[in-house]
C-alpha cells in the first residue's frame, strides 16, 4: 500500500473506531442522546454544504479569468451592481435563516431532553474532588443507600440525576446517554437520563477540575428492572459479617487506623463522610473514579501509596505494616 | 528603553515559578514529624527538627494551608469552633491561646485531645494531616500576618480573612474560656 494512503487511512479508521464505543456521543443509547445526536448530524451537514459552497465561490473567485484591462473603479456598471447586490442579499438572507433554523432547532431539541415524568427513579450525584458520590434517594428515608463512581439504573426507565457539587464545579458527562450538565456549589442542578438497551456506559468529569480531573470517570451500569432490583436490595445491605480470621483482622486494623475518619462501612463503627461510601467496594468494578480495576491487588497498591497513582487526591497516604495491609486489603475485596 | 524591556521579561520569567506542593510525604518522614518535643505540663515544646530542615512547611506553604482549612471543615472543627469564633469550644479570632500559639501546641491538642471536650484525633488523621490543620488553626488567631495564605472562601464570609494582619480590635477582647477549669495554665 502506498504510504499515502496509509498515513491517511490510519487516522481514517481511528476516527471512525472511535464512534463506537463505550463512551461516545455517536454511539447513542437513551432518548436524549439520540436526539442529541441528530442535531449533531444536521449541524454538521448543514455547515458541510455551507462550507463546500463557500469554497467553491471563493476557489472560483481566485481561479476565475480576469479581462485585459483593469476596469475603472469609478466606471460603475449598473447591470453587474445589480446582479451583486442580489447575491450579497441572498446570501446574507440565507445565512439569517440558516442561523435561526439552528437556534430553534437546538432550543427545541434541548427543551424535550428533560422532560421527567413523576414516578422516575432519583439519585443524588455530588461531584467531589476527584470522585462521584451516588445516592439513590426515594421517599422512604430507610430505603436510601450510597455508593460510589457507578450508578446502576434500569433498562427503560426515566431516571431523574439531582447534580450537586461540593468544593468546585464539575460537570457529568455520559456521552452514550445524554448530554453534559454542570455540578455546581450552593446550586441543584438536574438532569434526566434513560437508557434504551443494557449495558455499561462510561462517564467523566467535562469540567477542568484541578490536578485529577482526567481521572474522575464513572460507569453508568444499564440493567434489566430486576437485575436492578436486586443489586439495589444488596447495595441497600450493611456489609457482609464473616468470621474468617484474615478479614476480621483486616476490619480491625481499618476501625483502628485513620481509614475510619474518612469512609463509611455500614454496620460497622466506621462512619466518616468525607470519603466514599466502602459498604460494597469490593462489588464495584473500578476503585479511585475509574483508575484501576477493582481487585484486591490494585486495593492494596491504592491504601498503600495513593499519593503516588493518583497524585493531589484527597486519600492521605496511612502508614500501614506489611502485615496490616495485607489484611486490610482482603478485607476490602470482601466487601461484595 | 531596552533595558526596560529586559527587566520586564525578567520579572516575568519571575512569575513562572510556583509554590512547590508536597503532595506525598514520605512515611520515615511522617514518622519523624509525630516526634514532637513537649513540656511536661503538655503546653509548649519544641518540634522535631525535621521540621525545621522541611522550612517550616505547615506554616508558610499556602496548599499545606488550604489543605488544613478543608479538613478543618471535613472534621466537623466547625461544630464546637465555629468558623473560628468558637462556640462550645473556644474561639481562635480572639488570640488568646488558652495552651500557646505554638504550633507545637495546636499539633498536640489536635493529636492528643484536651480537658473538658476537645477529642484526640490520633486515630482520625494522618500525621501530615494533623499538622495542616494546625498550620491553619494557628492562621486563624495569628499575632501576626503570615506570607502564605490559605484558598478564598466560596461561601459569605463570616470573619476577618485569614491572610489579615491582625485586627488589634479583635484581640481586646481578652480570655473568654468556656469552662472555668480549662485545665493547667501556662
Amino acid at each position: 500500500m502506498p504510504r499515502l494512503v496509509r498515513i491517511t487511512l490510519l487516522p481514517a479508521c481511528l476516527l471512525i473506531g472511535g464512534c463506537n464505543n463505550w463512551q461516545s456521543a455517536l454511539d447513542t443509547h437513551g432518548a436524549s442522546a439520540a436526539s442529541l445526536k441528530q442535531l449533531i448530524i444536521f449541524i454538521v451537514a448543514v455547515c458541510s454544504v455551507v462550507w463546500t459552497l463557500v469554497m467553491i465561490a471563493m476557489i472560483h473567485a481566485l481561479w476565475r479569468r480576469r479581462g485585459e484591462r483593469r476596469p475603472q473603479p469609478i466606471e460603475l456598471a449598473p447591470a453587474r451592481e445589480r446582479r451583486l447586490s442580489y447575491v450579497v442579499t441572498a446570501s446574507v438572507g440565507a445565512t439569517t435563516i440558516i442561523i435561526a433554523m439552528f437556534t430553534l432547532a437546538s432550543f427545541f431539541t434541548t427543551h424535550a431532553l428533560n422532560a421527567a415524568g413523576p414516578d422516575d427513579l432519583t439519585i443524588r450525584v455530588r461531584g467531589l474532588q476527584w470522585w462521584w458520590s451516588v445516592e439513590y434517594v426515594g421517599p422512604d428515608p430507610s430505603r436510601r443507600f450510597e455508593t460510589a463512581n457507578e450508578i446502576h439504573i434500569p433498562v427503560g426507565r426515566n431516571v431523574h440525576l439531582l447534580l450537586e457539587g461540593d468544593d468546585v464545579i464539575h460537570s457529568f458527562w455520559a456521552p452514550s446517554l445524554a448530554g453534559k450538565q454542570d455540578l455546581i456549589p450552593g446550586r441543584l442542578n438536574e438532569l434526566t437520563i434513560r437508557a434504551d438497551h443494557a449495558g455499561t456506559y462510561r462517564g467523566q468529569c467535562a469540567e477542568f477540575c484541578g490536578l485529577q480531573h482526567a481521572h474522575m470517570a464513572f460507569l453508568v451500569i444499564a440493567e434489566e428492572p430486576a437485575d436492578f432490583e436486586r443489586w439495589a436490595e444488596a447495595q441497600r445491605a450493611s456489609a457482609i459479617e464473616t468470621s474468617d480470621e484474615a478479614i476480621t483482622t483486616g476490619r480491625d486494623v481499618f476501625m483502628r487506623k485513620a481509614c475510619a475518619g474518612c469512609h463509611t462501612i455500614r454496620g460497622t463503627k466506621a462512619t466518616g463522610t468525607p470519603g466514599p461510601d466502602l459498604t460494597h467496594v469490593g462489588g464495584r468494578r473500578t476503585i479511585a473514579a475509574g483508575l484501576f480495576e477493582t481487585t484486591r491487588g490494585s486495593l492494596a497498591a491504592w491504601v498503600a501509596d495513593p499519593q503516588t497513582l493518583k497524585p493531589g487526591n484527597n486519600m492521605p497516604l496511612v502508614p500501614l505494616t506489611p502485615d496490616e495491609l495485607r489484611a486490610v486489603s482482603a478485607y476490602l475485596a470482601s466487601l461484595k | 528603553m531596552r533595558k526596560f524591556v529586559l527587566l520586564l521579561c525578567v520579572v516575568t520569567l519571575g512569575g513562572c515559578q510556583r509554590e512547590e506542593r508536597e503532595l506525598r510525604l514520605d512515611p520515615p518522614i511522617a514518622d519523624a514529624l509525630d516526634k514532637i518535643a513537649l513540656m511536661p505540663n503538655r503546653i509548649a515544646g519544641a518540634p522535631p527538627q525535621v521540621y525545621f530542615a522541611l522550612n517550616k512547611p505547615y506554616e508558610t506553604n499556602a496548599y499545606n494551608l488550604s489543605e488544613g482549612k478543608r479538613l478543618y471543615t471535613w472534621f466537623g472543627c466547625k461544630a464546637c469552633h465555629g468558623d473560628g469564633e468558637g462556640g462550645i469550644g473556644p474561639s481562635f479570632l480572639d488570640g488568646w491561646w488558652l495552651y500557646g500559639p505554638e504550633m507545637v501546641s495546636i499539633f498536640a491538642s489536635i493529636r492528643d485531645g484536651r480537658p473538658h471536650g476537645m477529642p484526640a484525633f490520633k486515630d482520625k488523621m494522618t500525621t501530615d494531616q494533623i499538622w495542616q490543620l494546625a498550620g491553619y488553626v494557628q492562621t486563624i488567631g495569628a499575632y501576626s500576618a503570615k506570607t502564605a495564605a490559605p484558598s478564598r472562601n466560596d461561601e459569605k464570609q463570616t470573619r476577618p480573612a485569614e491572610n489579615r494582619a491582625p485586627a488589634a480590635i479583635l484581640f481586646d477582647q481578652g480570655p473568654t474560656p468556656v469552662h472555668p477549669d480549662q485545665g493547667p495554665t501556662p
